[in-house]
């Protein structure tokens, strides 16, 4: 089975390719990347106006498979990713059981073969049961598939068992993700530290909560030499504290979200719970931070942070609500409408940031658009005008802030492994 | 494709009118509500009106309160409506229902309002969107309690005549104080000049930004020199998840003395929302001095609901 896609407007930002080609696709590989291609028995799929990038890559979201299958599950939240243009997506350990073992971690990689319609790369946790108590059984973890360890949102607080992740990672050359956040600091806390959380009364996350373990993060990098990836930094200090250790040579990347660059606390509309997430909405100046950032590399790449929670957690009082949001569906969108129609960069920029750039944070071996590479592609649009609304979304929950949100641009069709899984005219095309 | 099984719960009926809180009322509105308090404040004690005759009230208290239950009930009462008191234990919140399940069931009985107090910040505002009953908020966690706000406005009213340029000093936990909010919105609205005083841990730099003419002392007789009205909050020991100061010496540095009040304007006054802690947040001798406005204030809160409960049930 071949496929033909004419006439699209090709990026590959590793190779710095950025011109109009024909790319051919044969079973599940990519075989040829040229300005015209003749091949009559292949289904064409036609990209005039549009962009055909790499399949983009996502190593930050939420399946909720084991144990909470009520808010999602690793085929609608793959479905969601497919629509959303992602070709893999990393998911976070947090289910129930923890994915601290190679157990777990296998039933993951098993239950994506049979019902995922991209592809899924399981995260594992750093401690067992994410207590902060014992080391997880990484390496067994990493057999199995894991290709990084996080305890995401229930940091590592003691900082000597931090340091021993991070070495005993590196040995088997994966990457420790962390989610930022001192416990003490944040105690309490709703939404940003700041006049928001003075006006509505709610207990604020403070921006030093962050701060504090970023720093330490670097510290512990350059001590130990180990890779650490900073998961959705969201404020201007940890941003230049993470420049500064790069201008270093500190081996760190740090990924920020869509909603962290595209809304502040003033945005959030009173106590509507779809605003709530850690790290928080934070203020204009930090989004301009985050923006800078990207453009100048000190952030590697875009992650979502997809945290499907049913309707009835996330209808209660504001502070009973779990944190997270959904953001798949919605991220191209975002960063089009934020970082590309503002004019401050260019789309193979951005495709970059969600492409080889993500790929390369965990080193996974996706993002490029080349001949003889496995044919995950992405093709959008910068101008096509649609709605996102919750009513529409393959995901299983409908905690977006974006509902009812008008973008100019988003994916226009999703290919893994050679598969047209998903177009927007179509929908889901894969079963 | 999924299925949608979740109901469009937004704009159920007409949109009532609700009292959530201060910062969403205008100037014009605070006025009518004070003059329509002083009004009832007025009517003799013994005559039952008829304002609110055939209508319901639900006072629904998720948090102890005895003044501001007692003080709605009876509001509602002298203006001729029916009451039902609702305290949280007794709900089926005890067995596990949600607290829109909770308010939907009882507005499907046609109250008229609900008045509700609760210790979540927003739970009234997040309610009011899937509700057509008229709120009135009683208080919300550390966010707002409109009608005490209100009281305190009357209560000043009456001895100094007007807001403008008055020197109040709010002093206590107010980070963790929705009767502070409250009054922060009206005071700063009115044009006073208001300062706020606690331990820099319950006094932070964004209160100034809640509205105009606010400033900040650590200092207790700063706050209090010059000052026509003192306010003082009750420590709520309860509110706070972690200790934001010792509280064997809170006393020492922000409770509220005789000495203090000799810093202050010859005629000035002295309130406090209650319950007091005597001795924690302000000695007896003030408590129960000419100073102290206390029990004036318990008063006015009567005439104040019923002028907001009138409010509400106008068309």
């Amino acid at each position: 089975m071949r496929l033909l896609i004419r006439n699209g407007r090709a990026i590959d930002p590793a190779t710095g390719l950025d011109a109009k080609r024909d790319v051919l696709i044969d079973g599940a590989s990519i075989v040829a990347i040229e300005p015209r291609i003749e091949c009559p028995d292949a289904r064409v799929l036609e990209a005039e106006g549009q962009i055909v990038a790499p399949g983009f890559v996502d190593i930050h979201v939420h399946l909720r498979e084991p144990g909470i299958e009520h808010a999602e599950t690793i085929e609608s939240g793959s479905r969601a990713a497919a629509a959303g243009g992602f070709t893999s997506v990393c998911c976070m350990p947090n289910t129930f059981p923890v994915n601290d073992s190679a157990q777990v971690t296998s039933f993951i990689v098993e239950r994506a073969r049979r019902t995922a319609a991209v592809h899924i790369h399981p995260i594992g946790a750093i401690s067992k049961g994410s207590k902060g108590e014992r080391l997880a059984d990484i390496g067994a973890m990493h057999a199995e598939g894991a290709v990084a360890i996080s305890d995401d949102g229930i940091p590592v607080m003691n900082s000597g068992l931090m340091r021993r992740a991070m070495k005993y990672a590196a040995s088997f050359g994966i990457t420790v993700i962390d989610h930022c956040e001192d416990l003490n600091l944040s105690c309490g806390g709703d939404i940003h530290e700041g006049i928001q959380s003075m006006r509505l009364g709610l207990g604020g996350l403070p921006s030093c909560a962050e701060d504090v373990m970023v720093a330490r993060d670097i510290i512990l990098a350059a001590d130990t030499g180990a890779r650490i990836h900073i998961a959705h930094i969201s404020t201007a200090s940890s941003i230049a504290m993470v420049r500064h250790a790069k201008s270093l040579g500190i081996p760190v990347t740090s990924e920020v979200t869509p909603h962290h660059f595209a809304l502040t606390d003033e945005r959030i509309p009173g106590y509507d719970s779809n605003f709530k997430m850690k790290p928080p909405l934070r203020t204009q100046r930090d989004i301009d931070a985050s923006i800078e950032g990207l453009a100048d590399g000190t952030i590697d790449c875009i992650a979502t942070d997809h945290a499907p929670h049913t309707g009835h957690t996330k209808m209660q009082e504001f502070e009973r609500c779990p944190f997270g949001v959904t953001g798949l569906e919605t991220a191209l969108g975002l960063a089009l409408e934020n970082l590309y129609h503002t004019g401050t960069m260019d789309l193979p920029r951005l495709v970059q940031l969600f492409t080889n750039a993500a790929s390369d944070c965990l080193g996974l071996d996706h993002g490029r658009l080349r001949p003889g590479r496995e044919a995950d592609v992405t093709l959008f649009s910068t101008e096509r005008e649609w709605t996102f609304s919750v009513n529409n979304t393959l995901s299983k929950s409908r905690n977006s802030p974006f509902d009812g949100t008008e973008f100019r641009g988003g994916p226009t069709a999703t290919i893994v492994s050679g598969e047209v899984v998903w177009t927007a005219e179509e929908g889901l095309v894969k079963r | 494709m999924l299925e949608r099984l979740a109901p469009d719960l937004h704009s159920i009926g007409p949109n009532p009118r609700n009292l959530l809180g201060i910062e969403d009322l205008q100037r014009p509105e605070i006025e009518h509500l004070l003059e329509r308090g002083r009004f009832y404040k007025a009517v003799r004690r013994t005559e039952k009106l008829t304002t609110l005759r055939g209508r319901s009230i639900v006072n629904l208290f998720f948090e102890p309160s005895t003044r501001t239950r007692t003080s709605f009930e009876i509001a509602a009462k002298r203006l001729g409506a029916d009451t039902i008191s609702i305290s949280a234990l007794g709900t089926s919140l005890a067995k596990g229902e949600s607290l829109v399940d909770t308010l939907n069931t009882l507005a499907a009985m046609n109250p008229d309002i609900i008045v509700m107090r609760h210790a979540a910040s927003g739970a009234p505002h997040f309610l009011s969107r899937y509700l057509s009953t008229a709120m009135i908020n009683a208080g919300d966690g550390l966010h707002e309690h409109p009608t005490q706000a209100l009281l305190d406005a009357l209560t000043i009213l009456e001895v100094k005549g007007s807001l403008v340029g008055l020197r109040v000093a709010i002093i206590g936990d107010i980070a963790h104080s929705r009767v502070a909010r409250s009054n922060l919105h009206l005071l700063s609205k009115f044009g006073a000049d208001i300062v706020v005083c606690g331990p820099a841990t319950t006094v932070s730099r964004n209160l100034t930004r809640l509205g105009p003419g606010i400033r900040l002392t650590h200092q207790m007789r700063e706050a209090v020199r010059d000052a026509d009205v003192i306010m003082m909050l009750r420590v709520q020991l309860e509110r706070q998840n972690v200790e934001v100061f010792p509280k064997g010496e809170y006393f020492r540095y922000y409770g509220l003395s005789l000495e203090h009040v000799g810093l202050a304007k010859p005629d000035a006054i002295v309130l406090h929302p209650g319950p007091i802690n005597r001795g924690r947040e302000i000695s007896s001798e003030v408590a129960d001095s000419q100073r102290s406005m206390i029990l004036s204030q318990v008063e006015n809160g009567v005439a104040i609901r019923m002028a907001v409960l009138e409010w509400v049930c106008e068309e």
